[in-house]
């Protein structure tokens, strides 16, 4: 099978996971218990409102026809009406997409640049005493809560030692490196530890491997070995990890997007739930799901790229 | 582990099967990562569940004349909150409405993920591509964004916590049970159990599972750390745990305005959190590796 082949199949193959990603976002509001209407506009709203409310989320037809709707719309690009803001939702993503987007690669690139030395050393000598803390001190990385190292980072590194800007997007590209350091840091950390293991597992079967002893009985210095042999040949599966927890990296974003004040959809949500504006939440969550799918079939696409043996009827 | 134990024949054969038994009875105390998380996980629920041996004060009880007050002022260990609440005590008693919280949220999803899980890897076919689509679904959503919006919809407390992350949380429990499930169902004692006439779901209940479950319980430790950061997160926004009651999120989420003054107010209950998670993470790798070693 060709690669063309593969890049269409891989592409039906979405179809339904996008039409199942649709399904959830749009039955999030069945999922309001009581009249969604009056919950989401609060107890003492008057009924004129309520019905008005009922009218745009067209709750007061079929449920069926409701997502018939609902697809109608989207299909047109129409994501509904801000029930806060009064504006299109679209417009309201739009705007706030390109901050998201950098913050997540900004992200990868540094867990990457984190993770790979990391992971190299450890491997470099196994059960050694780099080996245990490069395992160890990553877990704790496991457990740290996003919105809290933002904080220390923030009142460290922004507030007392003024290294970098507290909070926003900055301004051009030099302005989103320096403004987005922080946050894109915070999100990097959540990643490194998984990036690490699964790197330093790789790294350590590769060393195993007939060509290395090969490279070593030629006499190749362990550095060269280390990043030319080993570290190209190790990277693919975790490529594959970085993919598979691509969803976790996007969920992270979420609430270090808030903390650093980054105007991304990630805030827009949490805005959005303050606000209790909910077709913005549910616009959000759907733009996060088909976020997730096509960053899953980019990784499957950079895994053809880099390693030359996977074969395309998989 | 019982439809092991009871499926050799009589006296010579167990042998082989109980040695590695034993060798991994006998080496669980050496693996040092699994007895470091443990010892850690010992402290920490001591701490938390001993709280009234280690402070006399109440978490709940304001005392207005004496806000913020910094570490060890005021016979206060950590110093007090804006309301003038004791932090050592708050830190502790939220420790045990965290914990409790995180161990409950892991059932469910735990339970109903082993159920569909080992439905879909038994059966294969249109039952597995179904679960199997869902999966697909779910995981195509960030857990954070799920199970934020799922908490939004259906209304702030315990209860919803519980259902958002059970809605998210199973997938993982079903992925693993259905790839093991998939392996084991091919083993002698499977298609001996299906030869004898036993019924499907007794042979999934009482054959398969107790064979298979052991690396979802290691997943399980990995997975209360995730669902303490969901519920410390949710906490945070104010989504989660309700005021007045203790909880580390909230604490964080309070403290934060006064970071620059009282430091401890937020990161003690962060450090709380990072150090809870390490704990659980050394128990599931060290169980991993015990598992690793037991089997190979």
């Amino acid at each position: 099978m060709g690669r063309m082949s593969f890049v269409l199949r891989r592409l039906v193959l979405l179809v339904p996971t996008a039409v199942g990603v649709t399904i959830i976002t749009f039955f999030m509001v069945h999922l309001i218990p009581g009249n969604p209407a009056v919950t989401i506009l609060g107890q003492r709203a008057n009924p004129t409102t309520v019905a008005a409310l009922d009218g745009q989320l067209g709750l007061n037809q079929p449920l069926i026809e409701q997502y018939w709707l609902f697809i109608d719309r989207l299909l047109h690009g129409n994501l509904g009406q801000s029930l806060y803001y009064g504006v299109p939702v679209s417009g309201l993503i739009t705007s706030r997409l390109p901050a998201t987007l950098w913050l997540l690669c900004y992200a990868a690139v540094i867990a990457v640049a984190i993770s790979v030395p990391l992971a190299t050393l450890a491997a470099s000598r196994k059960d050694a005493v780099r080996d245990h803390v490069v395992r160890v001190v990553p877990l704790l990385g496991l457990g740290m809560p996003a919105f809290w190292l933002g904080l220390i980072l923030q009142t460290w590194l922004g507030v007392k030692v003024r290294l970098f800007p507290v909070t926003g997007y900055g301004q051009g590209f030099t302005g989103h490196l320096r403004s987005m350091f922080l946050p894109a840091l915070t999100v990097a950390v959540a990643l490194c530890p998984v990036l690490i293991r699964s790197l330093r597992a790789s790294m350590l079967g590769v060393l195993g491997a007939e060509f290395v002893t090969t490279a070593r009985a030629k006499g190749v210095p362990t550095p060269r070995l280390l990043v030319r042999h080993v570290l190209r040949n190790a990277v693919i599966p975790a490529v594959t990890v970085l993919g598979i927890n691509i969803g976790y990296l996007i969920g992270g974003t979420l609430i270090v997007e808030q903390v650093f004040a980054v105007p991304g959809i990630g805030s827009l949500m949490i805005e959005a739930i303050f606000e209790r504006d909910f077709t913005v939440i549910q616009s959000v969550a759907l733009v996060y799901g088909v976020l997730v799918v096509l960053v899953n079939l980019l990784t499957d696409m950079a895994y053809v790229a880099l390693d030359p043996r996977v074969r395309f009827d998989a | 582990m019982s439809a092991v134990s009871a499926a050799p024949a009589p006296a010579p054969a167990p042998a082989p099967a109980a040695a590695p038994v034993r060798a991994r009875r006998a080496r669980w105390y050496r693996q040092p990562t699994l007895m470091a998380g443990l010892v850690l996980l010992a402290i920490i629920l001591f701490m938390c569940y001993g709280a009234p041996l280690l402070t006399t004060f109440n978490p709940d009880t304001q005392n207005l004349l004496q806000p913020l007050l910094g570490v060890g002022q005021g016979g206060h260990l950590l110093g007090t909150d804006q309301e003038g609440r004791d932090t050592f005590a708050r830190l502790l008693y939220g420790g045990q409405v965290d914990l409790r919280v995180a161990v409950i949220a892991v059932i469910f999803p735990f339970i109903l993920g082993t159920i569909l899980g080992s439905l879909a890897g038994y059966f294969g076919g249109w039952v597995d591509a179904i679960i199997m689509r869902i999966i697909d679904i779910v995981v195509a959503f960030p857990f954070f964004v799920l199970v934020i919006a799922l908490v939004f919809v259906l209304g702030t407390g315990e209860k919803s916590i519980y259902i958002a992350i059970t809605a998210v949380g199973w997938v993982s429990y079903a992925r693993i049970t259905r790839g093991e499930i998939t392996v084991a169902k091919r083993q002698e004692y499977v298609l001996a159990a299906q030869s004898g006439g036993l019924s499907s779901l007794r042979i999934i209940g009482r054959h398969l599972l107790p064979n298979v479950v052991t690396q979802s319980i290691v997943y399980a430790m990995s997975d209360i750390v995730q669902d303490i950061l969901a519920i410390v997160t949710l906490s945070y926004l104010g989504l989660g745990i309700q005021p007045p009651t203790p909880d580390w999120g909230t604490m964080i989420s309070a403290g934060q305005n006064f970071l620059t003054t009282q430091w401890q107010l937020t990161t003690i209950p962060g450090l709380a959190v990072v150090i809870t998670g390490l704990a659980l993470s050394l128990v599931g790798d060290g169980l991993a590796d015990l598992l690793r070693t037991g089997t190979s």
